[in-house]
């Protein structure tokens, strides 16, 4: 079978994502709790704003507390944003597509929806909160391993990356955000141990610790954390490395396999590795942080719609 | 006749088992196989429950982890159900196969021969062999396909025929599935799990292998491809991941290793079908659909069908596409046709029938009706159009309001009805709650045709998994168990 069905197609780029999606959210939501033990619970509302839930969170809860968020964001199947729901739709794209994955990856999945959806209350209550966003955390990277391991390498393979780098990319601004702009340190506090320790839980939640360590010799400053997750070319979950493997993914797929679309989205991908390149860090916190970041998650939603409606469309009911 | 019974030594797993007088699948006698049999009698009998009971919970486990499910749907949620599987096989000899098998490609082969002759000139009909009315009539008789020629002259490629053993321990056939018939994956995907759970089982038996019917239907396919296609493309064509058996549709197109579509993947230009894919548009040349004829072409059949492909019969009739299974073989595994198939197979192929229908009264008919009617609590009545069980009645199990209550339905509406004695299904050991029990159990094996029809060795042995209950339905409590045909000289 060479040839891959459109919606099969979208189905498989939606199944990374998700996937992605679930692991990044137990990371933050590990993160944020690291935060909220600093700062008398403040904190659990940036996860909302992050995720600009604002509207569906307080139609439900009345305050964005160490109770209301992880389970807004874990458990509630109410919420299509949860890991739980991000999960769950994972399942049913894999259940779409298990003629063409692998019976382990399939398994793995469908024990994990399982296992989700099986989970008490009192799995994302304080005591466990840490332990549970490590579990699905290692759910998740079992899953890509999986994958590593037994996805048969063809067109489907490339798809699937793809929309992993989207995710992750969109993934990684809004950690760097969570920081950035909506927990925007009081100025006595910069640079202060609490801050300091602050970017460092930061960049353990995207395993980012060791690495910036050694590359960045000790200066641990807001500016070298926001150039590391956004510029750097060998740190797996740096936007710019998102970029570039979507980039080569969009180009094997048009060389090797001889798909035709996707031109506009390798532009808009060109524009984006050029604003990711060609600035320092300072030129571009001088022109607001926030801003750049917006922008950025903008440019990733026009990439990844052009790649659905170049490869992804199937028949509309008439 | 009731046929001798093998003895076990005491104790085992089937101590206190008592077929009583029915037909048992373990214990009883054949014509054939009598050294194997015994072996592998006491080999289940030498088994330790408890470590049968872990190790079934295990295969359970497995079964759900990955998914072999079908879905119940209530209100709110989707339920995932596993089939219940017994871990106890049941076995089929050597000869008893060869009398299966060649009674089953008779059976079918007929089927194809009739189905052509009722969408060509209809003789069998004019030669009142079987009512006019009755196919002419029937919903399932579509007019648009007479006259069209369909390649190799098969309508039914994949059927499955529905097989009940009596007290005397022959085989019947209850009932003709010549439409969709479901159940093959759980044939296949029963033995992976006896393979991987029960190893020591099989041990030293040589059991006829089953895991080769995706290729079997897979070459039917390419068989019944437009003529001049060199590499047919193959599809199976799904309703979808809510279709109760989106489990089976997964697994076919697997084991086919062709695309799963569903109708919004297909189109239809000048008369030809394409599949959507990145690449843009592909050629379709053969279509296992696992759709019913109804939803097929929302220009011909249902307006309202969003299941299926506007302009698919058109491209079909001009013979740009192969359907599998051909729209209209309905009206061939009619219940009420069913009562007239050993004079079809007598009509078209000059023999008798090989395998016996259970004897069927059509209650259309004055005679047929009266009788039944006079012998509703020794009967099974069951509505012809309808399948799974539902709308029937068992006389002997039913109350006295029942069987009033049914008396009404009948007489309002007597062609809708056909009736049959209560047969003493054969019974096979399962393991239950209160220990090594008797099940009743039917079989249903699959035919595949495309130039020539091949059987698959094996097939799906439904068990009904409630005490004394003759219902082996899914969706109404029954289970299933591997079947194991012995190898010739095994």
């Amino acid at each position: 079978m060479t040839e891959l069905l459109a919606r099969n197609a979208d189905c498989i780029v939606w199944l990374a994502r998700y996937m992605e999606r679930a692991e990044n959210l137990a990371r933050i939501l590990g993160v944020a709790e690291t935060f909220a033990r600093d700062r008398a619970g403040r904190n659990w509302l940036a996860v909302v704003q992050i995720n600009a839930d604002e509207k569906r969170f307080f139609a439900r809860h009345r305050e964005a507390d160490a109770r209301t968020v992880p389970h807004f964001y874990i458990l509630d199947p109410d919420n299509p944003n949860s890991i739980l729901s991000s999960v769950k739709s994972a399942r049913e794209n894999a259940r779409t597509l298990r003629p063409m994955i692998s019976i382990e990856m399939w398994r793995q999945i469908n024990r994990m929806n399982s296992w989700m959806a099986g989970l008490s209350a009192n799995a994302v209550g304080p005591a466990n909160l840490a332990a549970l966003c490590e579990e699905i955390k290692e759910a998740c990277q079992l899953h890509v391993g999986i994958t590593e391991g037994t996805f048969y390498r063809d067109q489907a393979h490339y798809f699937y990356h793809l929309g992993k780098s989207v995710e992750r990319a969109d993934q990684t601004t809004r950690l760097l955000d969570i920081k950035y702009h909506t927990l925007l340190p009081r100025p006595e506090d910069v640079g202060s141990a609490l801050d300091i320790s602050h970017w460092n839980a930061l960049l353990k939640a995207v395993a980012g610790y060791q690495a910036s360590r050694r590359v960045m010799a000790g200066k641990i400053t807001p500016r070298s954390v926001a150039a590391f997750l956004l510029f750097s070319d060998s740190f797996p979950r740096s936007v710019i490395l998102c970029v570039r493997q979507m980039d080569w993914l969009l180009s094997q797929l048009r060389t090797r396999y001889h798909l035709r679309g996707g031109v506009k989205a390798l532009e808009l991908l060109d524009e984006l590795r050029a604003a990711l390149t060609d600035q320092t860090i300072d030129q571009v916190i001088d022109l607001g942080l926030h801003e750049f970041i917006d922008w950025v998650q903008r440019q990733l939603m026009l990439i990844f719609a052009e790649i659905q409606d170049s490869f992804c469309v199937s028949r509309q009911p008439q | 006749m009731t046929r001798p019974r093998l003895a076990l030594p005491a104790p085992g797993l089937l101590s206190g088992y008592d077929p009583a007088e029915f037909f048992c699948e373990a214990l009883s006698a054949r014509d054939d196989g009598a050294a194997e049999l015994a072996a592998i009698a006491q080999r289940l009998n030498a088994l330790d429950p408890d470590d049968l009971r872990h190790r079934t919970a295990r295969a359970e486990k497995e079964l759900f982890d990955l998914g072999i499910t079908f879905t119940v749907y209530s209100d709110k949620d989707a339920i995932d159900r596993i089939l219940p599987f017994d871990v106890l096989p049941r076995v089929i000899t050597a000869g008893e196969w060869t009398r299966l098998e060649a009674g089953i490609v008779q059976r079918v082969t007929a089927i194809n021969l009739f189905l052509a002759d009722l969408y060509g000139g209809q003789k069998i009909l004019a030669d009142k062999v079987v009512p006019a009315d009755l196919v002419l009539g029937n919903v399932n008789f579509h007019s648009f396909m007479r006259g069209m020629k369909v390649p190799c002259g098969t309508y039914s490629h994949v059927c499955g025929i529905d097989l009940i053993r009596d007290q005397d321990g022959l085989f019947r056939v209850l009932e003709d599935n010549a439409r969709t018939p479901s159940g093959v994956s759980y044939v296949v995907e029963n033995r992976n799990l006896m393979l991987q759970c029960f190893p020591d089982l099989m041990e030293g038996t040589r059991v006829r292998a089953v895991d080769d019917y995706g290729l079997m239907l897979r070459r039917a396919l390419e068989e019944i491809a437009p003529a001049g296609v060199d590499e047919p493309t193959v599809v199976l064509l799904s309703p979808g991941i809510y279709n109760s058996a989106f489990f089976e549709h997964v697994f076919l197109a697997r084991e086919m290793g062709v695309p799963l579509v569903e109708g919004r993947d297909l189109v239809v230009e000048n008369d030809r079908v394409y599949m959507l894919t990145t690449a843009g548009r592909a050629p379709v040349h053969s279509i296992y659909r696992r759709i019913d004829d109804f939803f097929l072409d929302p220009k011909v059949f249902r307006p309202d069908s969003m299941l299926g492909v506007p302009g698919l019969m058109e491209a079909y009739r001009k013979g740009n596409v192969s359907l599998a299974n051909a729209p209209g073989t309905g009206v061939a595994d009619d219940k009420a046709v069913y009562a007239y198939m050993p004079r079809i197979i007598k009509y078209y192929l000059g023999e008798d029938a090989i395998l016996p229908n259970v004897e069927t009264f059509i209650c259309r008919e004055a005679a047929g009706l009266q009788y039944t009617l006079d012998n509703l609590e020794h009967l099974v009545v069951k509505p012809v159009g309808e399948s799974g069980g539902y709308g029937m009645i068992l006389g002997p199990k039913a109350t006295k309001s029942e069987i009033d209550e049914f008396r009404a339905k009948l007489k309002a509406d007597p062609a809708n009805y056909i009736s049959q004695p209560m047969i003493g299904l054969s019974v096979s050991p399962t393991l239950t709650g209160k220990g090594t029990q008797p099940r009743h159990v039917d079989f249903r094996p699959f035919a595949v045709t495309g130039a020539s029809t091949r059987v698959l060795a094996g097939g799906l042995t439904r068990v009904a998994m409630k005490e004394g209950s003759l219902v082996v339905n899914s969706s109404q409590g029954g289970g299933s168990k591997d079947t194991w045909v012995l190898a010739e000289g095994a």
